[in-house]
């Protein structure tokens, strides 16, 4: 199938695309990466008048280092976020969750702002930039505005973003030092996660010092599962202390029922997935 | 209609293309380059896998216009002087295919794995792969192939 037309415009500066976007309005969609956007307009499940192309914008793209921040450009690509010595160095987590996001094809050509600004609740990307801490670069006519990673992500396929407005950038705050992992569960080969968890950890002496965990799709958008964070602050890194406050991981989470399964089924599903990606992250 | 001007297979080509043309359609509609096949049409089976500036892409989820100044390469344009390049000959000695459909897609994802690590592990190879699909599901001789071609098995098929 191919889309419906639309005319093309790729700018190759953020004012140039800002200056689009306020121009068209609600008729223009953006374009990153397009592994999201492109089957959405295959299908005809939307048909934009004017697609504005991001790709042209050297700009949005490259991961550097800002003190005490890692900041990653809204079009670098997956695979390019995955292999930086940087990220790998300083915000792990995201190395994990992008190592098994989507398939080798799709993270040569999707972008880390793309995915985020998308805002599937299945994405791989909301639980870690959550529970890391991220904020959210948005420029828009008036200048740009940082938004936190809490405030971000609002519902099912929507963020902070308002019309009018781009992401640009997304600050990680460094965590040097910290053990990482992403667990992810599915059903077949590169789809999305049922559910999944990312969990980060400080591990001093073999204590748990402090915990982060961000949890996929268990809602409509990412989640924190702070009970378990707090749970785990100051306890010993092992699987009996570490079952006991993963049990705490569905409080207060709204998990969608769907084929792939009921909501009691992600419910457990998630107290298993922060067991193993806690442990996993400590190294026990 | 936007124009466009890139490489493909070692060509320089330049067209007219309305914005929608998805990157699959060009190069089979327009230059006649069907060995690039389209499979499922939902960006899963990765049967439509072409280079895009050395790197894998899904072409039946890039447009046209997103290639313009590029370098794209198909399976037509893997062999040299009439010699099939390595992955394709360990594809034929090993018998990496059933029905065969899949075989574009899959021989140039084994390339780009091939090209980032070239002597991968039968799981490096499973996981580097997990986005082309075989509905044959012949997916045992197609990680042997893999596995011929990065010089790490004997022809066992």
């Amino acid at each position: 199938m191919i889309p419906a037309q639309f005319d093309y415009l790729a700018p190759t500066s953020v004012e140039e695309a800002l200056t689009a976007l306020a121009e068209f309005g609600d008729e223009a969609k953006i374009l990153a990466g397009g592994q999201s956007l492109l089957p959405v307009l295959r299908m005809r499940l939307n048909a934009p008048e004017v697609v504005i192309d991001l790709g042209r914008i050297e700009s949005l793209r490259g991961v550097r280092d800002d003190g005490d921040a890692i900041v990653i450009g809204a079009m670098t690509q997956h695979a390019t976020v995955g292999s930086d010595p940087l990220v790998a160095e300083h915000a792990a987590l995201i190395t994990k969750a992008v190592e098994h996001l989507a398939d080798a094809q799709v993270r040569h050509r999707g972008t880390f702002g793309g995915a985020l600004a998308h805002a599937d609740p299945a994405g791989d990307l909301g639980a870690p930039t959550l529970a890391l801490g991220a904020e959210f670069v948005i420029a828009g006519r008036g200048g740009t505005r940082t938004v936190a990673a809490d405030d971000f992500f609002v519902d099912l396929f929507e963020t902070a973003i308002a019309e009018g407005e781009i992401l640009t950038e997304v600050r990680i705050p460094k965590h040097t030092g910290w053990g990482a992992h992403y667990e992810k569960f599915v059903r077949v080969a590169h789809q999305w996660p049922i559910v999944a968890v990312a969990a980060a950890v400080k591990v001093d002496g073999g204590t748990i010092s402090e915990a982060r965990v961000g949890l996929t799709n268990m809602g409509s958008t990412p989640l924190r599962a702070r009970a378990v964070e707090a749970a785990l602050a100051g306890q010993p890194a092992t699987d009996e202390a570490v079952r006991a406050a993963a049990a705490q991981a569905a409080e207060g989470a709204n998990p969608p029922s769907d084929l792939n399964g009921d909501a009691d089924y992600r419910r457990h599903l998630a107290t298993v997935l922060t067991r193993r990606a806690v442990l996993a992250a400590a190294g026990s | 209609m936007t124009r466009i001007s890139l490489t493909v297979d070692g060509a320089s080509v330049s067209d007219d293309v309305e914005p929608r043309m998805l990157l699959v359609q060009y190069l089979r509609e327009r230059l006649g380059k069907t060995g690039t096949v389209i499979g499922c049409d939902t960006s899963n089976c990765g049967a439509c896998t072409v280079h895009l500036d050395g790197t894998s892409v899904k072409s039946c989820n890039v447009l046209a216009v997103q290639a313009d100044g590029a370098e794209v390469t198909t399976i037509e344009g893997l062999a040299t002087d009439g010699r099939l390049h390595p992955v394709q000959e360990a594809f034929r000695e090993c018998h990496g295919l059933q029905c065969g459909f899949c075989t574009p897609g899959m021989i140039m994802q084994s390339v780009d794995l091939l090209n980032n690590n070239p002597k991968p592990t039968e799981e490096e190879i499973r996981l580097g792969l997990e986005g082309n699909l075989c509905r044959c599901t012949g997916y045992h001789n197609i990680v042997k192939a893999v596995q011929h071609a990065s010089g790490q098995s004997e022809v066992t098929a």
